[in-house]
């Protein structure tokens, strides 16, 4: 399957210049960016790592390019996205989000049935990789975590 | 003073309806009424009689006024413009106090400002045009029981436009092939289907098999895709009582959304509200009958107003045109509905029929739903009219697809997709939009196949209900 999360992700993945675009709108509406990167797909998994704190001074698109790529190095089997955050009164929640990379190979997610009385179904999505441990969970060794020291608990 | 009381009829604008003089308090209700008087009527005097018949007045004057600080609660028409352009018509500025209210009630505001007035004899037509709701009246409301920024967070999507459809056809179907309709356009890549506005409970499909069915397409569409899913369920019924039996079967069986009509009324409206809000479940409005008093610009309730009442009221979710597409809507009008559930405050802006400024002191904002006739081609114009801060129900276009109801769906996601993209990296989209598309159906199939088979489709009629430019206040 392909997680369609994210703004972007009925298209083919953004290229880095294609990714500098986007950072630079995020800038010109004086959006902070972040970068966040996890290994559960699930749809209500909200609370993805940080990669460090969101760079709310870092106006340098290339600077902020430089930390994708750089969480991209480390994490090359996890999802990656760019998150830029609008904090104006009336919004202060995210304005635009999307992938930067995903696992090379994406098993999908479960749906899980369990039959109830009047036919009612309770259901459960659950995602393929997360019977792993956490780091372990896609790519053929899973992918090193945390060796920045991310305040992640692994690291 | 004598004979401002004495028994019998005087004129209303002679009963202090008519205050030319009036400076209306930051706490005043304030309405623009287009009035077309009967012939011999003058503008103040028929002005005066709006105000008179939707405050305190009766056709007589009676003496238990005297009884009451009467002037306090009489309201006031404080101006009468004429219509640029219009024979006959008269927008007249009238000024409410508070105290005329209950808080809390959108009934009760509608009893009086819209209650008998409108079949007042001395006037062939009326049209309630904008009100100011003053602060002090907005925080008797909770609004929207998510809004915008909850919504989003909740379905974790940001950055464009929400997409949808209407499932088709909308009677007929069984549960089960229904579902199907439900689960093609999810997994293809909708957001959100829906019900339409007249699905209850008919013979061909009962609310409980239907809901059950839709809920397995929206489960297993999630799965697919790793992303939120849901379908408005309507639970528009005859009483409260199954209202609130299909609301909660919909929060049991796990769906983030129920829908209801505008045709089950204000109070009903304002009862689910907090039911969405109690049980964490977005609510949809289908403005369902909303154009017999909304169209026609000489008589009845502007669309701008039933905005303004239903962010009062507490929805989600609210259909309020698209600019293209097969219904009324004309863009300047409908960026004005838009700007009236989105902005937290505006100022009145007679180009778009806003007739007051308005502040919302943070109340959470209403998505403005697009809908009728609209398909992947027009995607640069329905951006640039509409924003990001929309739901773009693509029903027939989804559904219709050559290649297939998901493939539909694909390419109504590919084109939105497509066009923020260009619009962010700083092309012009709006001019370049074709070109845009076209690009983006090269890579994809069912993109290119829709926009062959629709590009021309346009509905290209003249607007019944457009903006007459006039002074603001």
């Amino acid at each position: 399957m392909r997680l369609t999360q994210g703004t972007f992700s009925f298209l083919p993945d953004l290229t880095d210049d294609e990714i500098r675009l986007q950072i630079e709108y995020a800038l010109a509406h004086e959006w902070p960016l972040s970068i966040e990167f996890t290994d559960d797909p699930h749809p209500r998994n909200t609370y993805w790592e940080m990669w460090g704190l969101p760079m709310f001074d870092l106006q340098d698109p290339d600077a902020l390019l430089d930390e994708v790529r750089a969480c991209r190095d480390e994490h090359p089997e996890h999802y990656v996205r760019v998150v830029a955050y609008d904090a104006s009164l009336g919004r202060q929640t995210v304005a635009l989000s999307f992938l930067v990379n995903r696992p090379s190979e994406e098993p999908g997610l479960r749906l899980e049935r369990q039959e109830g009385k009047d036919r009612q179904i309770a259901y459960t999505t659950h995602a393929y990789a997360t019977d792993r441990p956490s780091g372990q969970r896609y790519g053929r060794h899973g992918s090193h975590d945390g060796a920045r020291g991310n305040g992640d608990g692994r690291g | 003073m004598a004979d401002r009381w004495s028994a019998g009829v005087i004129p209303y604008a002679e009963l202090g309806y008519w205050q030319p003089d009036y400076e209306p308090k930051d706490t005043d209700i304030l309405c623009a009424f287009r009035v077309t008087p009967q012939e011999g009527v003058p503008p103040e005097e028929a002005g005066a009689a709006v105000a008179g018949e939707s405050s305190t007045a009766t056709w007589t004057v009676v003496w238990t006024d005297r009884l009451t600080t009467f002037d306090h609660y009489q309201a006031k028409c404080y101006r009468v413009d004429a219509v640029p352009g219009v024979d006959g018509q008269w927008i007249a500025y009238i000024a409410y106090d508070l105290d005329l209210f209950e808080e809390g009630s959108i009934a009760n505001l509608t009893s009086s400002i819209i209650g008998n007035v409108f079949g007042f004899k001395p006037l062939k037509a009326l049209r309630l045009e904008d009100m100011r709701i003053p602060t002090h009246f907005v925080k008797t409301f909770q609004g929207p029981p998510h809004g915008i920024v909850q919504e989003r967070e909740y379905l974790n999507k940001f950055g464009r436009p929400l997409l949808g459809a209407t499932t088709r056809p909308k009677l007929g179907l069984s549960s089960r092939n229904y579902g199907r309709v439900v689960y093609e356009a999810l997994r293809g890549g909708l957001d959100f289907t829906r019900d339409d506005e007249n699905v209850s409970s008919q013979p061909s499909m009962r609310w409980r098999d239907r809901y059950l069915a839709c809920m397995e397409a929206v489960n297993k569409a999630q799965a697919e895709t790793g992303e939120v899913k849901g379908h408005y369920l309507n639970i528009t019924a005859g009483d409260m009582e199954d209202m609130y039996e299909r609301a909660e079967f919909a929060r049991d069986l796990g769906s983030v959304i129920v829908m209801v009509d505008l045709t089950v009324g204000y109070t009903a409206i304002q009862s689910m509200s907090k039911w969405a809000r109690r049980n964490g479940v977005i609510l949809h409005l289908h403005r369902a009958g909303h154009a017999t008093y909304t169209r026609q610009k000489n008589h009845g309730v502007s669309f701008r107003v039933i905005s303004k009442w239903m962010r009062l009221a507490g929805v989600d979710h609210i259909h309020a045109g698209a600019a293209v597409g097969k219904l009324e809507g004309d863009p300047a009008s409908v960026h004005g509905f838009y700007d009236v559930l989105r902005k937290n405050s505006y100022t009145a802006d007679p180009s778009k029929g806003l007739f007051f400024d308005q502040e919302w002191a943070s109340m959470p904002a209403t998505l403005p739903v697009a809908a009728g006739g609209i398909h992947a081609g027009q995607m640069h114009q329905l951006l640039h009219h509409l924003g990001e801060d929309t739901i773009l129900q693509f029903g027939g276009s989804t559904i219709g697809h050559p290649m297939g109801i998901a493939q539909g769906a694909e390419a109504n996601r590919v084109a939105v997709e497509a066009m923020i993209k260009a619009r962010n990296e700083g092309r012009d989209y709006l001019a370049e939009g074709a070109d845009i598309l076209r690009e983006a159906g090269k890579r994809n199939k069912p993109l290119e196949m829709a926009l062959s088979t629709w590009s021309d489709i346009t509905f290209d009629y003249a607007s019944t209900d457009t903006v007459d430019a006039t002074p603001t206040p």
